[in-house]
């Protein structure tokens, strides 16, 4: 049932709105509204059991494993939300001066220092308001960069065949145009193909290492030989920095600007869709073109760096501070995790990781890179199954759903075919993971014996498989009344 | 360690099982020279009672003042109910909805988000949110042009946000899009409809309330601008949807886009975010639109259910041919901001826009009768105005901060030809002796001077 079937013509929720309605008579009439909006008339109640029956519609790391690839689902500390959403902190307006906002501030500013040290990156700043803004600021900086020097013939930017969608469409968005490059047998950039791509059109190159099939990218030196060789600039995909948090800094491999995804490797809510947080992080040479705004710390106070402070600025991803609450939250993670917890973050991910892959594949499943060291994640692929029983990598997502798990990440990347990329993160326990790979082991068995079931699956969710054809082809994108 | 629940005992099991003699050894394809040194600059960990320490000091610090800025960021009253379900961790700790059926909670609230702000911009379709209103500004502006096919020029007020116009700037200036200021009258505050040829363009961005709090004319503006092959992006602040007329309705066929940011919405002002960015537009422009759309659809047994729709237009399809970059959006603001409107309903909204709109009126009245204080603009004006004083602005709101009120925001750095012009605001959320005290204190900073 829709919040507006339980809506009833001059029901309200009387004690959550003012008292009576003020006078608004200076108005003109031809400036003011004749229709009532379509907003729900409920009571206080209504609202309450309607939206809460809807979030137990929900699979959630709080009630179930999300072994999602590449969305680093892990444990979401409650007191991050608790102390971010203190009234010191929730009530300050974002133009108010920074005299008023020096602990929110001082949070801030030993969040860039922190992530500039486990990045290995010379400046950072929070204002990216999600990963893919973070890519566009970073990137954004490649041009000015470049721009500045008068070197505006590198028009291209390259990107792995394996990248994440948001590689390429962030490119287009800055002016650039894109050349993909193919990936090797073992999972690793073609380094052939990356040598014959590169020459004075060059922008940069964007990569995610480890790679988004899972592995490192042994050749990482040589990979940014060739591209600053060539005039280029090397830009690191934060979306698996949780594999090598604490391990390895991407300043270290030469990458010359970074995005992190705080939702991911710090640990803040994704919150059914965001809001995510994606700073980023840059080398010396690109300190001049940061987003603003930066916080600094001056004579024992902290204030913002804005436009007049950056004047060489690729400008403001956001009106205000970014997502400040997705950034208090990363920080008080930061806090509790402290240096030691930091360094342990890659190594229990891999942990996992590796465990996993190994007892899957005693079960019988097909790794893609079996040759590999997995990284934090790694890739099963279901070819051989969906050519024997017809059942596919969908399909047994599906069935995971009547075990009680979140479906790994299914038809990413695309380069592996029937592929499940499975990142278990650091924060699951050992009879978790045993627990889902007996789960594995049953619909491997299912499939086989009765693939017209796992077909059909899932069978306990609140709806069954969904006809996306039609959603998309009669969209149904707003409830209208049936009068 | 915190939040890793291994035994030492765990750890010897599954290292035996993967056949590794160390944790070291599981990272041998890493080259040895890369390994990190020891964090320098994070310290030592803290215990959740530490941490709570430290922070309920650091939020002591920022404190409670008595607030009357907005200037796109307002202060209303939030009820229990909106973050306690929000923070539930069934929403708070869900992933993007790509597994329809393990998520129809947050699917089904899309919906309902989106049909409550089709109804409230008057636009026939929304997406699932963006980013900030700022973001949502830019990516409208990209759409307008993308949708036109030709003109690459967009006309944009001066009277729109000046943050706002900068995230715009910075979101567009490598895509070959020139933004057109369109200057405002001195007198009204508002942006006069174009006289002169404007040559081609994609769109005209209409703000209402604009930046000042003054009313645009909003019926003109749109008729001139579709009489002149553009189309209309409407820049609005939801709450004063409640009463004034929906973008759906301007002129004679209304706005074509309309975004906005939908904090005032149930989103606390928090140092600036999370907000999130709303957009609704008329169903021939829906294959244009950015970021998530959900749609109802039905299962494999005929039952009603909710799924994301139209991902051919996004990124992790089209890749560079996408109609945008972006993938995550504000998920959960827009649960808190569906809650809060259910809990309001058309006739509470219409309260809470409706005593802040009196509010700022009475607040209005009572500092223009100080001596040296004046209202800059002659027009209407909804919930927000602009004050003009006889001096400079800095100095009086530092004397009104050191008495605990933030007295609106200085509009000298960016309207210098405003001369000593401060914005103000006075919600809902304020008592009628809020105003007063912020009316002694102004007459107390003026005449110390």
């Amino acid at each position: 049932m829709l919040i507006f079937e339980h809506s009833r013509p001059h029901r309200a929720a009387h004690a959550q709105m003012p008292a009576h309605t003020a006078d608004i008579s200076d108005l003109p009439a031809s400036l003011l509204r004749q229709d009532e909006p379509l907003l729900p008339q409920a009571s206080e109640m209504d609202v309450v059991r309607h939206y809460t029956r809807l979030s137990q519609k929900n699979f959630s790391i709080d009630t179930q494993f999300y072994p999602l690839g590449s969305c680093t689902m892990k444990y979401n500390p409650r007191a991050c939300n608790s102390l971010a959403m203190l009234p010191g902190f929730l009530a300050r307006h974002p133009f108010a001066p920074a005299a008023t906002g020096q602990g929110f501030l001082a949070s801030m500013y030993e969040l860039q220092e922190m992530l500039k040290d486990v990045t290995g990156m010379a400046g950072v700043s929070l204002a990216p308001m999600a990963g893919a803004q973070g890519e566009f600021a970073g990137v954004a900086m490649i041009r000015a960069y470049h721009d500045a020097r008068g070197d505006h013939a590198r028009r291209e930017i390259i990107v792995p065949n394996a990248a994440h969608g948001t590689n390429p469409a962030t490119a287009v968005m800055c002016g650039y145009t894109v050349r993909e490059i193919p990936t090797d047998k073992e999972g690793a950039v073609d380094m052939e193909a990356l040598q014959a791509a590169v020459g004075p059109h060059t922008a940069g190159l964007m990569l995610t290492n480890p790679s988004t099939l899972g592995v490192f990218e042994k050749n990482i030196q040589q990979i940014q030989k060739i591209v600053h060789d060539a005039g280029g600039l090397l830009y690191y995909d934060g979306a698996n920095l949780n594999a090598i948090l604490g391990r390895v800094k991407p300043g270290d491999m030469g990458f010359d600007v970074i995005h992190m995804n705080l939702h991911k490797t710090f640990s803040t809510p994704h919150g059914g869709g965001g809001p995510g947080a994606g700073p980023v992080g840059v080398a010396a040479r690109l300190l001049p073109y940061m987003p603003v705004p930066v916080v600094a710390r001056e004579n024992g106070l902290y204030r913002l760096l804005v436009e007049g402070d950056i004047p060489a600025t690729i400008g403001r991803m956001s009106a205000n501070h970014g997502n400040a609450g997705v950034l208090l939250r990363a920080y008080i993670y930061a806090r509790m995790l402290g240096a030691e917890g930091m360094h342990r973050v890659a190594e229990f991910a891999t942990l996992n990781a590796n465990y996993l892959l190994a007892e899957l594949q005693k079960a019988g499943f097909d790794i893609a890179f079996p040759t590999r060291r997995a990284s934090h994640e790694f890739i099963v692929t279901l070819k051989k199954l969906k050519d024997e029983t017809g059942v596919s990598a969908m399909d047994f997502a599906k069935r995971l759903l009547d075990y009680g798990y979140h479906a790994p990440t299914t038809y990413f990347p695309m380069l592996v075919p029937e592929c499940l990329l499975i990142e278990p993160t650091e924060t699951e326990s050992k009879e978790t993971l045993d627990a889902f790979v007996t789960a594995m082991k049953t619909i491997l068995a299912e499939a086989y014996a009765t693939p017209d079931m796992v077909k059909g699956a899932p069978y306990t969710q609140p709806v069954r498989r969904l006809d996306d054809v039609k959603a998309a082809r009669e969209l149904d994108l707003v409830w209208q009344p049936a009068d | 360690m915190p939040f890793i629940p291994h035994t030492d005992a765990d750890v010897t099991q599954m290292l035996a099982a993967i056949g590794a003699p160390s944790i070291d050894a599981l990272f041998d394809e890493i080259p040895a020279a890369l390994r990190s040194g020891k964090l320098t600059q994070v310290p030592e960990a803290m215990t959740e009672m530490e941490i709570d320490r430290l922070m309920q000091e650091r939020a002591e610090l920022d404190g409670r003042q008595l607030n009357f800025i907005g200037a796109g960021a307002y202060e209303h009253h939030i009820p229990a109910a909106v973050w306690q379900i929000t923070t539930r961790g069934e929403f708070y700790s869900a992933y993007t909805p790509y597994q329809a059926e393990a998520s129809q909670g947050t699917l089904q609230l899309i919906y309902e988000y989106q049909t409550m702000m089709a109804s409230l911009t008057g636009m026939d379709v929304s997406n699932a949110s963006l980013y900030d209103g700022g973001s949502a500004l830019a990516e409208a502006v990209l759409m307008a042009v993308r949708a036109h096919k030709g003109a690459m020029r967009v006309l944009m007020p001066k009277t729109v946000s000046p943050l706002y116009r900068a995230v715009v700037r910075s979101m567009v200036k490598n895509q070959h899009i020139e933004l057109v200021e369109l200057d405002y009258d001195r007198v009204s505050g508002t942006t006069p409809v174009p006289t002169a040829d404007m040559g081609d363009f994609a769109a005209l961005v209409i703000p209402q309330p604009n930046f000042f709090g003054a009313l645009e004319d909003v019926d003109a503006l749109t008729d001139w601008a579709h009489a002149h092959g553009g189309r209309v992006i409407a820049l609005t602040n939801p709450t004063s949807l409640a009463l004034l007329k929906a973008p759906g309705q301007w002129g004679a066929q209304g706005a074509d886009i309309v975004v906005g940011d939908g904090q005032p919405l149930g989103a606390p002002l928090a140092n600036g975010g999370p907000y999130y960015g709303f957009m609704t537009c008329k169903q021939a422009l829906v294959r244009q639109m950015p970021g998530r759309i959900v749609g109802r659809t039905v299962d494999l047994d005929g039952k009603q259910g909710f799924t994301l729709t139209l991902q051919a237009r996004e990124q992790h399809i089209r890749r560079s041919k996408a109609t945008s970059n972006i993938c995550t959006n504000q998920g959960l603001v827009v649960t808190a901001s569906t809650i809060y409107m259910s809990l309001l309903g058309p006739q509470g909204l219409k309260r809470v826009a409706a005593a802040s709109h009196a509010n700022t009126r009475s607040l209005l009245a009572q500092l223009c009768a100080i001596p040296g204080v004046k209202q800059a603009f002659s027009g209407h004006c909804f919930h927000e105005a602009v004050l003009q004083l006889d001096r400079p602005v800095a100095p009086v709101l530092a004397a009104l901060q050191a008495q605990g009120i933030l007295g609106g925001h200085d509009l000298g750095a960016d309207y210098p030809e405003l001369g000593n012009a401060l914005l103000i605001c006075a919600t809902e959320t304020k008592t009628a002796a809020d105003l007063q005290r912020y009316a002694q204190q102004l007459s107390l900073a003026l005449n110390n001077k």
